[in-house]
């Protein structure tokens, strides 16, 4: 039996390669919450990455289990009380540009089984600080039929 | 002078570098999502002075802590939610309003300017189940701008605003925004969530 002819296999890995490598976004923050998102479906895209900030809310994921199974908030890598939001987004504010700073929207990571109270909080804090434009994070799916 | 060959590099690792390479892309891919239901909080300054509005024109959502909708003091299924916000805001009560298809039912809303839709839940309601209203409101209000749009200038609402987005787009963006406007004028979108 002839042997298979091997030599267009370095070709199909380097082609998978420069997918990975393209589609590739480093993840800013460890995550330590679980973060399953809700779908919807009629979503916006955000249009700049640089404009976004980032609130992630869920709760600790299983190598976190010593902080309990109420769904927190977390900042950059760290879980965070509600009242440091404030100072949170001061600092995101002061690494930006200041002409940018009225573009700079929030993005709420929240993991679909949280509870409204959390974030009605942070909505709260969001509105004391005068960061309004928010955007709730989905996936693009069908809201019902899952489970 | 002999022209010495130059040995051939052996190339047979190469498949298994790139393997290598691969597979470490390959796990620290995380396909981020950055699409999202896009909303303005209200500003924290009060308003001393009480704006008056007419009950009809109120649209009101309930959601309670075991994830239960109550619409207009109705119990209602989320799935049913769009047509009902949709029949609503389209009603056209005091007749102002000559495009729109609703019922002109005196008894709710008078024009899709004056229709509030009012959002209150519970802390104990779940993140889940508050995106799907939401969704399902938003919902109501691009459905009801699409169709406006479809009649007005035979394109919808959402592919107007992929087009002032694209950059690729070959039409005039002033003219479009215009229109984009116009019809967010026609539908304007009043939700307003209850602390």
């Amino acid at each position: 039996m002839p042997a298979v002819n091997t030599a267009s296999l370095p070709d199909i890995v380097f082609m998978l390669l420069f997918f990975f490598m393209v589609a590739t976004v480093m993840r800013q923050n460890t995550l330590k919450i679980d973060n399953n998102l809700p779908f919807a479906d009629q979503v916006e895209k955000l249009d700049k990455k640089d404009l976004v900030m980032y609130i992630y809310a869920g709760k600790p994921s299983s190598n976190y289990k010593q902080y309990g199974t109420e769904a927190k908030i977390q900042l950059n890598d760290n879980f965070a009380d509600v009242n440091e939001i404030a100072s949170f987004i001061a600092a995101e504010r002061a690494s930006k540009r200041e002409e940018l700073i009225p573009f700079l929207t929030t993005a709420l990571k929240v993991d679909s089984d949280a509870n409204m109270g959390l974030i009605g909080d942070i909505k709260q804090e969001l509105r004391k600080v005068n960061a309004l434009k928010i955007n709730y994070t989905t996936k693009k799916g069908s809201v019902f039929g899952r489970d | 002078m002999a022209k010495r060959a130059a040995p051939e590099v052996n190339a047979g690792s190469m498949a298994d570098i790139a393997f290598l390479l691969l597979i470490f892309f390959l796990v620290t891919t995380t396909i981020e999502t950055d699409s999202g239901i896009n909303r303005k909080l209200p500003p924290m300054e009060e308003s001393d002075e009480d704006v008056i509005i007419k009950q009809k024109n109120i649209f009101t959502v309930l959601l309670n802590g075991k994830d239960q909708l109550l619409v207009e003091d109705n119990i209602m299924e989320p799935k049913d939610l769009r047509a009902a916000a949709k029949e609503f805001l389209d009603n056209g009560g005091d007749k102002s309003c000559d495009y729109c298809r609703g019922k002109k039912d005196p008894s709710s809303s008078d024009n899709p300017d004056k229709a509030i839709i009012s959002l209150k839940n519970e802390r104990e309601t779940s993140y889940k189940q508050y995106i799907a209203v939401q969704n399902e409101l938003v919902a109501a209000y691009n459905e009801l701008r699409d169709a406006r749009a479809q009649s007005l200038y035979g394109k919808s609402f959402t592919e107007m605003q992929a087009n002032y987005k694209d950059v690729n787009w070959p039409g005039n963006k002033e003219k479009l925004k215009e229109k984009i406007d116009k019809i967010k004028l026609d539908y304007p979108q009043k939700l307003s969530e209850v602390q």
